[in-house]
């Protein structure tokens, strides 16, 4: 198999905590342009995959590669978008002031970012219908609002991968549609997201691939065929009742 | 009075070396104390200048010499190890920072007192003075102390300035920052570096003691007054600097009061005042504000009452006070206040204890009932 021509390719990929694995042995080969959530129930090790991908937690063995080639050399192709839950909102900055960091890595050393940084900044909150919040101190915006803050900070990136640490946790409806039109948007130019995502209800409308993981990977591949009872059952154990008494909500995080 | 400051800031040497001194040092610490106070580390200082003192005390033991920039290497090297501890600390244990640096802390102030009382008891010269480094000694600085200081605060700040956007990314977002390539911990290790060089600035002025305040008081008060990061950080800055000169005006107006503690007396009420009454973020505006949306809130709710009843048979009966009391189950004196403040503010008209709504009153209450 080529794998080169896979955005994102995980191989024996294992995390551990003491001696405690977090992640085990885990493979995954994500082509191009495609829409894929990693589900699985709490503790899984979704949020740690996706850290893991980036560096930001060490790996006790594996290996991973970006576009066919190992992450640090490629980290300009890789967006991130963490938890909204993981900086202080309370910091004495405003909404395009955010976005502006994502370009950060771009002005390089020392540099300070300029007009242009921040006429791409403005380009990329209108992107996500924030332009008029510009200003706004970001503890004044609501969590949906921030959410698509942090969207608008990855999408000035301008990266091809885009990995994002559940995005529609605690959001509003609003905010909930617009993440999807941009997930659907970026596909159609030819980006590959990856998105932790814990609402099953919505993965099979929302998503062309999912993987299932549960420590180990379950499986992973088109939604139509990971979707089944059988598959859920593997990664979620006695705990899928409610799947199959259909409309009750699952149970948030 | 002001005459005699300019007077004596020109003519009178230590006056000078004193108000020059609290200038540097309460610029520098408040500059990156603001940044400390951002990053959620405020108790850092606290730990850096107590575990300073057994460098201090160490580095005049081994070199016998009271030189401030020997002093002073010896304190940044013990601050230093200090930090390394509590990096360690909580790296490798399941402590948590706040128990780190308690215990350095404690540790490092323990050894340096028994270090400081030993050194007080050897029969060789020159051991004076070193115990003013508990609280500071303003007045026993002199023109090469300020130098020193200012050498070591105009190096770290043009470090900062320099890396002024990656220090400001590792404070908001570090796992975004390494993300995009940045080292972010040896950023980090530099900034917390850089603090302990601003620690030891103000050792001599100050003191191992109160230290901790002149890095995190400037900051917490800035954060009040704007929601900007430059602005806060060049805002606790002046703070620093401003509260700095004017605690040794007074010191040296006012017999026998001791520089550096002034300083901190001052800066705590600047905070507490910041604290009270900084517009929008201040407990007296937000109480204001508070009390505000309370009477406007139950007025709106005044206002659809009366607007649901209007034009209709129950209109005459609906619109009095006691009907309130039914209806909204409002005691009779709130329903008096709340009357008063539409009334005061034109949604409401009273005549004859009946309550009608003015056309302001109207289209605020069908406003609501969209919202």
């Amino acid at each position: 198999m080529d794998t080169s021509r896979n955005a994102l390719e995980i191989m024996d990929l294992t995390v551990a905590y003491h001696n405690k694995p977090v992640l085990w042995d885990v493979d995954l080969s994500v082509p191009e342009g495609i829409l894929l959530a990693i589900v699985g129930p709490n503790g899984a090790g979704k949020s740690t995959l996706i850290k893991a991908v980036l560096g930001l937690v060490p790996a006790a063995a594996g290996q991973v590669l970006v576009y066919g080639k190992p992450y640090p050399e490629q980290r300009p192709l890789v967006a991130y978008v963490p938890q909204r839950g993981s900086v202080d909102w309370d910091f004495p900055t405003n909404a395009l002031d955010v976005v502006m960091m994502g370009l950060y890595g771009k002005v390089g050393w020392i540099r300070r970012p300029g007009k242009n940084e921040r006429k791409l900044a403005l380009d990329s909150l209108h992107k996500v219908s924030m332009a008029d919040f510009a200003d706004r101190q970001i503890s004044q915006l609501s969590g949906g609002q921030q959410q698509r803050v942090f969207l608008a900070r990855a999408l000035v990136q301008d990266a091809s991968l885009y990995l994002m640490d559940e995005p529609f946790a605690g959001v509003d409806a609003t905010t909930e549609r617009a993440i999807i039109d941009l997930l659907r948007e970026l596909r159609s130019a030819g980006k590959t997201v990856i998105v932790v995502h814990h609402d099953l209800q919505t993965v099979t409308q929302y998503f062309d691939w999912m993987m299932l993981l549960n420590v180990r990977r379950i499986t992973s591949g088109p939604v139509e065929q990971v979707f089944t009872e059988e598959n859920l059952h593997r990664a979620y154990g006695g705990k899928i009742a409610f799947l199959s008494s259909s409309s009750s909500p699952p149970a948030e995080e | 009075m002001l005459s005699s400051f300019i007077f004596d800031f020109f003519f009178d040497y230590t006056f000078r070396t004193v108000a020059l001194g609290s200038l540097v040092l309460g610029f520098v610490s408040g500059t990156l104390g603001a940044f400390a106070v951002l990053r959620q580390q405020s108790l850092l200082g606290d730990a850096v200048s107590h575990a300073a003192l057994p460098g201090l005390v160490l580095a005049f033991l081994i070199s016998g010499s009271r030189e401030p920039a020997v002093l002073l290497a010896g304190a940044i090297a013990a601050g230093g190890l200090g930090m390394l501890y509590v990096t360690m600390i909580t790296r490798h244990t399941f402590l948590k920072q706040d128990t780190a640096l308690g215990i350095v802390l404690a540790v490092f102030f323990g050894f340096g007192m028994v270090l400081l009382t030993y050194v007080q008891r050897l029969p060789t010269a020159g051991k004076a003075g070193l115990d003013a480094f508990l609280f500071g000694q303003a007045a026993t600085m002199l023109v090469q102390d300020v130098v020193v200081m200012a050498s070591l605060g105009a190096g770290a700040l043009g470090i900062l300035v320099m890396l002024w956007k990656e220090m400001k990314l590792i404070t908001f977002d570090p796992h975004f920052a390494s993300t995009m390539g940045f080292p972010t911990r040896t950023l980090d290790v530099l900034l917390i570096i850089l603090t302990v060089v601003a620690v030891v600035v103000g050792l001599q002025m100050v003191g191992v003691v109160l230290m901790s305040a002149m890095l995190v008081a400037p900051g917490a008060a800035a954060r009040q007054w704007t929601d900007r990061f430059n602005k806060m950080v060049l805002v606790s800055g002046l703070i620093g600097a401003g509260v700095g000169v004017t605690g040794s005006v007074i010191s040296s107006r006012v017999a026998r009061l001791p520089t550096g503690p002034t300083i901190v007396v001052i800066l705590s009420g600047v905070v507490m005042f910041s604290l009270l009454f900084a517009p929008g973020r201040g407990i007296h505006f937000r109480t204001r504000i508070r009390k505000k949306q309370r009477w406007q809130f139950a007025a709106e709710t005044l206002a659809v009452h009366l607007l649901n009843h209007e034009g209709s048979p129950e209109e005459a009966t609906e619109n009095s006070l006691t009907a309130l009391e039914r209806h909204l189950g409002w005691d009779l004196i709130f329903a008096q206040r709340v009357a008063r403040w539409a009334v005061v503010n034109n949604l409401v008209s009273q005549t004859d204890g009946s309550l009608r709504l003015t056309s302001l009153g109207r289209e605020t209450a069908k406003k609501v009932m969209v919202r």
